[in-house]
């Protein structure tokens, strides 16, 4: 029966199994997922356990994978925005935004979109990094027995959807960037109502804060679990929160500024253990500066169109296409062939809720892609999980998975 | 001088200790998170502090009635939360004055539809300046991804999603494809400003 273990495992298994025990345990292999309460979508790990310890983890993922990347090779432009609002379901503006960015690069527009439009998207974007960070620590607090926290969390994310409701018509597939700009301006009176929510959401945050960042017991689950030094991040391509959280200094908010975010002012937090517990943390921080980013751009907020004026690009006013033949043609152009693309290739890459989130465009002319690819950060920050979890505990994945953050929709494209 | 600054940093208690500014935007600092000590962590005192923060939403909510708006939780199926003005609900296709239905079956819309989820059989009409409207009109709502692009897409103001009713549950499938009638009975008189008038309708405005 060893044989056979040590041939599953590819590895001597002596030095594996705790032979000082009383009772040398045997390896045993077990499921967890892919439909476990702790794994946030669906994700089968195939686990090799010694008693309670973690000798090896297979992460198999891929159970909702929904071939975004080839669905994108057959739709137009404007139709891959619905599919981007499921990559990452917590945060589908950012996934709007990053790849419209994409496509304005391939257009050689990014300059020309309208000023009103750039902070539009960078507020719904902060607005949707809050939502983010937001679900996964309620969730993880959540799966750690602390219950509170969670419906506390819930509670403020729902202020959030139902204001990001109000301005693009759904609660969670937006689908409210365009190329060009954004679908519509924001609704009047929308900046006070948010600007009050954001007092409010900073309470929930201190209360949350109390209840758990000296909590024994969610400490004692979180501290020291997981940690990753910074080479290894660094050698893993772990960005975002879990990247900062080992001590990377990368932002591409604050590396590679796009948008507007050059003439905004924030912090970047960054912890140096990269363990769950630093992941939290810089997680909360990062909450209280997209706050103050927020509030920055609500002062800031210039008037002015929110869609370029650029036939290529914008469908003609609804005026002009109920009225003129001109701009009717334009309008079935628009829809029939798509936004004509000159072809080329581009990377665009923004600060997702998780991290690095890029679009990989390869245009060939045509009114739809010819290849369209996603670094989808959720997927790189998984394929660390197995090394993170070995030698911790059964009871660890749970820490560790939640503060990977991992979102299905994202994870298997 | 320089023991002046480092005075003026301590005296900024509980600031954040800044490892490195950007070198593209000055205004965008690294910072170090305050972890706290291990130490700190504890059973009683942090759970009495944390019960604190419970007990005070508790007796926020015992204590300020019910009407009071402080509990978040709808009843929901007595109380329900009005959708937004732009919320995308069911679809509806809009009426002519004579209360003829408005599509003139252009198929725009089945075409940016990235479900694919619009039927629509064409058909010619009698009066000339028309000519087509759909003799079959349907949507297929357990398809459709309530993306709105069906609306953004139509030249003519004759489908809608603003009826602020989301899609109602079915028991059968097929119970979920609306029809050309249901779609009509949601509808109303569309308001847009649409004659075909050419570049004239500008002098007008
Ligand atoms: S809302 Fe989107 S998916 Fe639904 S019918 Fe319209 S275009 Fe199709
Ligand atoms: S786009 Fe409008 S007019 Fe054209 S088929 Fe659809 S509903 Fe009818």
């Amino acid at each position: 029966m060893a044989d056979l273990k040590t041939l599953v495992l590819g590895r001597k298994d002596v030095q594996d199994l705790d032979v000082e025990q009383e009772m040398p345990s045997e390896l045993m292999t077990v499921n967890m997922g892919p439909s476990h309460p702790a794994m946030h979508g669906t994700v089968r790990i195939v686990l090799t356990v010694d008693g309670e310890r973690i000798v090896k983890g297979d992460i198999q993922p891929g159970y909702l994978h929904r071939c975004f990347e080839k669905e994108a090779e057959y739709a137009t432009y404007t139709q891959i925005f619905p599919y981007t609002d499921r990559l990452n379901y917590v945060s589908p503006m950012i996934n709007n935004v990053g790849y419209a960015m994409a496509v304005e690069k391939l257009l050689g527009i990014t300059a020309k979109i309208p000023r009103r439009a750039e902070y539009v998207r960078v507020i719904v974007s902060e607005v949707s990094r809050i939502t983010d960070h937001m679900t996964c620590i309620g969730a993880s607090a959540m799966e750690l027995g602390a219950f509170t926290p969670f419906l506390y969390l819930l509670k403020a994310r729902e202020w959030l959807y139902m204001l990001l409701e109000e301005v693009s018509g759904a609660r969670l597939t937006h689908s409210y960037v365009r190329v060009g700009g954004v679908g519509k301006d924001l609704p009047d009176g929308w900046l006070p109502k948010l600007l009050k929510r954001l007092d409010e959401i900073e309470a929930v945050l201190v209360e949350c804060e109390v209840m758990l960042n000296n909590n024994k017991i969610f400490r004692d689950r979180m501290a020291g679990v997981g940690a990753f030094s910074k080479e290894d991040a660094i050698n893993w391509g772990l960005t975002g929160p879990v990247g900062r959280a080992c001590g990377i200094d990368y932002d591409v908010r604050k590396d590679f500024p796009y948008s507007i975010y050059p003439e905004l002012e924030f912090d970047v937090p960054t912890a140096t253990t990269g363990d769950c517990y630093d992941r939290y943390l810089v997680r909360v921080e990062e909450m209280k500066q997209s706050i103050r980013i927020l509030r920055q751009c609500a002062t800031q907020l210039p008037d002015g169109p929110t869609m370029i004026d650029d036939p290529r690009v914008a469908l003609p006013p609804k005026r002009d296409a109920y009225n003129t033949i001109e701009s009717m043609i334009r309008h079935f152009k628009h829809i029939v062939d798509g936004i004509k693309v000159p072809s080329g290739e581009a990377y665009t890459f923004v600060e997702g809720g998780n991290g690095e989130l890029g679009f990989f465009i390869v245009a060939d002319g045509a009114g739809r892609p010819y290849k369209c690819y996603c670094r989808n950060p959720s997927f790189v920050h998984l394929s660390s999980v197995p090394k993170t979890m070995q030698d911790h505990l059964i009871a660890d994945i749970v820490p560790i998975f939640g503060m990977i953050n991992m979102i299905g929709g994202e994870c298997d494209k | 001088m320089g023991a002046h600054a480092t005075d003026h940093d301590d005296s900024e208690t509980d600031g954040p200790k800044v490892l490195s500014v950007s070198p593209r935007n000055p205004r965008v600092r690294t910072i170090q998170i305050h972890r706290p000590a291990p130490q700190d962590a504890s059973f009683l005192a942090a759970t009495a502090k944390g019960l604190g923060v419970t007990l005070r939403h508790f007796f926020k909510n015992v204590l300020r009635g019910k009407d009071h708006n402080y509990i978040e939780t709808v009843e929901y199926p007595e109380k329900k939360v009005d959708y937004p003005e732009r919320f995308r609900g069911l679809h509806r296709l809009m009426h002519r004055d004579d209360g003829a239905v408005r599509c003139v079956a252009c198929m725009c819309c089945p075409t940016v539809c990235p479900a694919h989820c619009i039927t629509i059989v064409p058909a010619q009409t009698d009066d000339k300046g028309i000519e087509k409207f759909p003799a079959v009109f349907e949507i297929d709502e357990l398809r459709c991804v309530v993306c709105g692009l069906c609306v953004e897409a139509c030249p003519c103001d004759a489908i809608r999603m603003d009826t602020g009713e989301h899609a109602k549950p079915v028991e059968e499938r097929h119970d979920a494809v609306m029809t050309k009638d249901a779609l009509l009975e949601l509808g109303a008189r569309s308001t847009a400003v649409q004659g075909g008038e050419g570049a004239a309708w500008r002098e007008r405005k």
